[in-house]
């Protein structure tokens, strides 16, 4: 094989469902991938699967799957790949083998990764040395073990090979390095290793799973030169061309809007990074200081010299533990002097809820349109025909939020003229799930592979 | 040298995001000269000043010559991140925008550092500027 063809068709969970379709309808791939799991996806996901065994993983992926049948019918060389198992890749794969015998695809077996989650030894890596400590301040895990509800390994490249090697169709992963996605196929065609001499192709396989993990923020979303003629609303979704030596073009299917050019690529490479000289994934730490971008044609953009410089012998572990109750509420305030009455209305209904007995470990009142979304740093000029009062709270006792997201209502009639846009109701309670990066040592963790 | 003060968009583009409670917002300038310009005028501590009053614990700046990009990491910039900020924008995401609207001190015949304009045209005839 001269070169692999993989596209990205979902960002995250949440993204346009009908992309998935599109993109393996027209981009002529070899791999869909589709990633599905943000930093703090995973701990919602265990709060389902805590209330129920069977659930746990991302059902969307499972609408798309069922969607996806007669394409995988038309392209017999077309396969997926996926994180959307979650905290239950299993229970994922058996619904997705399911949908794939209902399609007639009977013979195409599913790949299942697992072992990222270490919830289940939890306690004997605590006990063993391994302190699971924060990864910015330092702190010991064990200062909130009691309220973890998840910590995953992201796993790196290396079971998603196993699993294509073995021939399955779809492979469904848990929590697995979102570049990783991209570098196990291409790993598993070209046949490469992960070994000091296959770094720096690692490396330049990881430039191009950053570059499309993200869906259209590589194709023209969050572009800052986006306008009128992007076509955004019929935005294609990314394709990744790859050589054996870990080059690739960078495009999207034709015909679609959107666009493919060095300032798309370029804002999507530094997206989220830190270091762009070490960009740690579990495959290599991959030197983004090194890539070239060329625009080729239209809507295509070669990307070469992607490096490698190592690779860690951690894993990063992402954790999550209960951390209270929020709620936020929004009124629309509109008239003269709107952002000061606004502010001044989320001071009074937050004075109600004190005088109530009901005060709150924090808070925040916003006057968006005011300026007040990135406070302090840029205000708006003059004085704006209306704004949006946004109040929020955090609190240990759920009681405490359930009755502040009552205090909204009752602006309306005993607020300043001109409040309104009371129209959703009570905003819901939410759990917070506090995030909790460390790293674990790999000899510890177990990546699995199963086949269903 | 007569400078004049523009906008960073005048001379640059970019993007943000985050990291748990830090965030990053890469700069890319539009040209070499641009960037060269950045490189000298646009240090960690300009933008952490600009940003002060989000409490960042701590700007670091790194360079991705290859792109003319200086990218910002913002510590604890976000007043506890995706889950537990109480703000609208928990994630970042508006950083990139913001900063862009700083004013900035630039060489009052800054021509080499503005946005190219020459333009590819596909089939369909979308731009897509070079």
């Amino acid at each position: 094989m001269n070169r692999v063809r993989i596209g990205n068709g979902c960002g995250f969970w949440g993204d346009n469902l009908d992309a998935p379709v599109r993109l393996a309808t027209a981009g002529r791939l070899d791999y869909l991938t589709l990633e599905y799991l943000a930093e703090l996806t995973m701990s919602i996901l265990a709060v389902q699967k805590q209330k129920d065994p069977t659930a746990g993983y991302a059902a969307d992926f499972l609408d798309v799957l069922d969607r996806l049948g007669p394409i995988l019918a038309e392209q017999p060389g077309l396969r997926i790949i996926t994180n959307a198992g979650g905290m239950n890749p299993r229970g994922c794969g058996e619904k997705a083998r399911e949908i794939l015998s209902r399609a007639g695809l009977s013979a195409c077996q599913v790949g299942v990764v697992s072992g990222d989650d270490l919830m289940p030894q939890l306690d004997q890596l605590l006990g063993s040395g391994h302190g699971l400590n924060h990864l910015d301040t330092g702190v010991p895990l064990a200062s909130v073990r009691d309220r973890v509800v998840s910590a995953n390994a992201y796993l790196g490249a290396r079971p998603i090979v196993e699993a294509l090697d073995s021939g399955v169709r779809v492979v469904i992963t848990g929590r697995v390095a979102d570049a990783s996605l991209t570098v196990g196929p291409t790993a598993h065609a070209f046949g490469w290793g992960f070994g000091e001499a296959d770094l720096d192709r690692l490396g330049a396989a990881t430039v191009a799973g950053h570059l499309i993990e993200c869906g259209a923020q590589a194709t023209g979303g969050l572009w800052m030169n986006a306008d009128d003629q992007t076509g955004l609303a019929e935005v294609g979704y990314p394709i990744a061309d790859i050589a054996s030596d870990g080059s690739f073009t960078l495009t999207k299917p034709a015909g679609t809007g959107g666009a493919v050019n060095v300032e798309t690529v370029s804002e999507q490479l530094l997206y989220e990074v830190a270091d762009p000289a070490r960009y740690i994934t579990p495959d290599v730490v991959a030197d983004f200081t090194t890539v070239r971008l060329t625009e080729t044609g239209p809507d295509v953009v070669s990307v070469t010299g992607g490096t490698g410089r190592g690779v860690t012998d951690t894993y990063k572990v992402s954790i999550a533990y209960r951390d209270g109750y929020t709620a936020a509420g929004t009124l629309l305030i509109v008239g003269p002097h709107a952002a000061e009455k606004a502010r001044r209305s989320g001071a009074i209904l937050l004075d109600r809820l004190q005088h109530a007995g009901w005060t709150f470990a924090a808070s925040y009142i916003e006057a968006l349109g005011a300026g007040d979304s990135v406070p302090g740093v840029v205000r708006s000029n003059g004085d704006p025909a209306e704004v949006v009062l946004r109040v929020a709270v955090r609190d240990p006792r759920k009681a405490a939020v359930e009755r502040f997201t009552k205090e909204f209502a009752p602006l309306v009639t005993s607020g300043f003229p001109g409040t309104t846009g009371y129209t959703t109701g009570r905003p819901p309670v939410r759990e917070v799930f506090a995030y909790w990066p460390a790293l674990i040592a790999k000899t510890v963790v177990r990546p699995q592979v199963e086949i269903l | 040298m007569t400078t004049i003060r523009v906008p960073l968009s005048t001379v640059a583009h970019g993007r943000s995001g985050d990291k748990g409670n830090h965030a990053n917002v890469a700069v890319i300038a539009y040209t070499d000269t641009g960037f060269a310009w950045l490189r000298t005028h646009l240090t960690r501590e300009v933008v952490a000043a600009y940003f002060a009053p989000l409490g960042s614990s701590r700007v670091e700046r790194y360079e991705a010559a290859n792109v003319r990009g200086l990218n910002f990491v913002l510590d604890d910039v976000l007043a506890g991140g995706a889950s537990r900020s109480l703000r609208s924008d928990t994630q970042g995401k508006s950083l990139a925008v913001t900063l862009l609207q700083m004013l900035i001190d630039v060489p009052a015949e800054h021509g080499e550092m503005l946005r190219p304009r020459q333009t590819l045209r596909t089939p369909e005839g979308t731009g897509n500027p070079a």
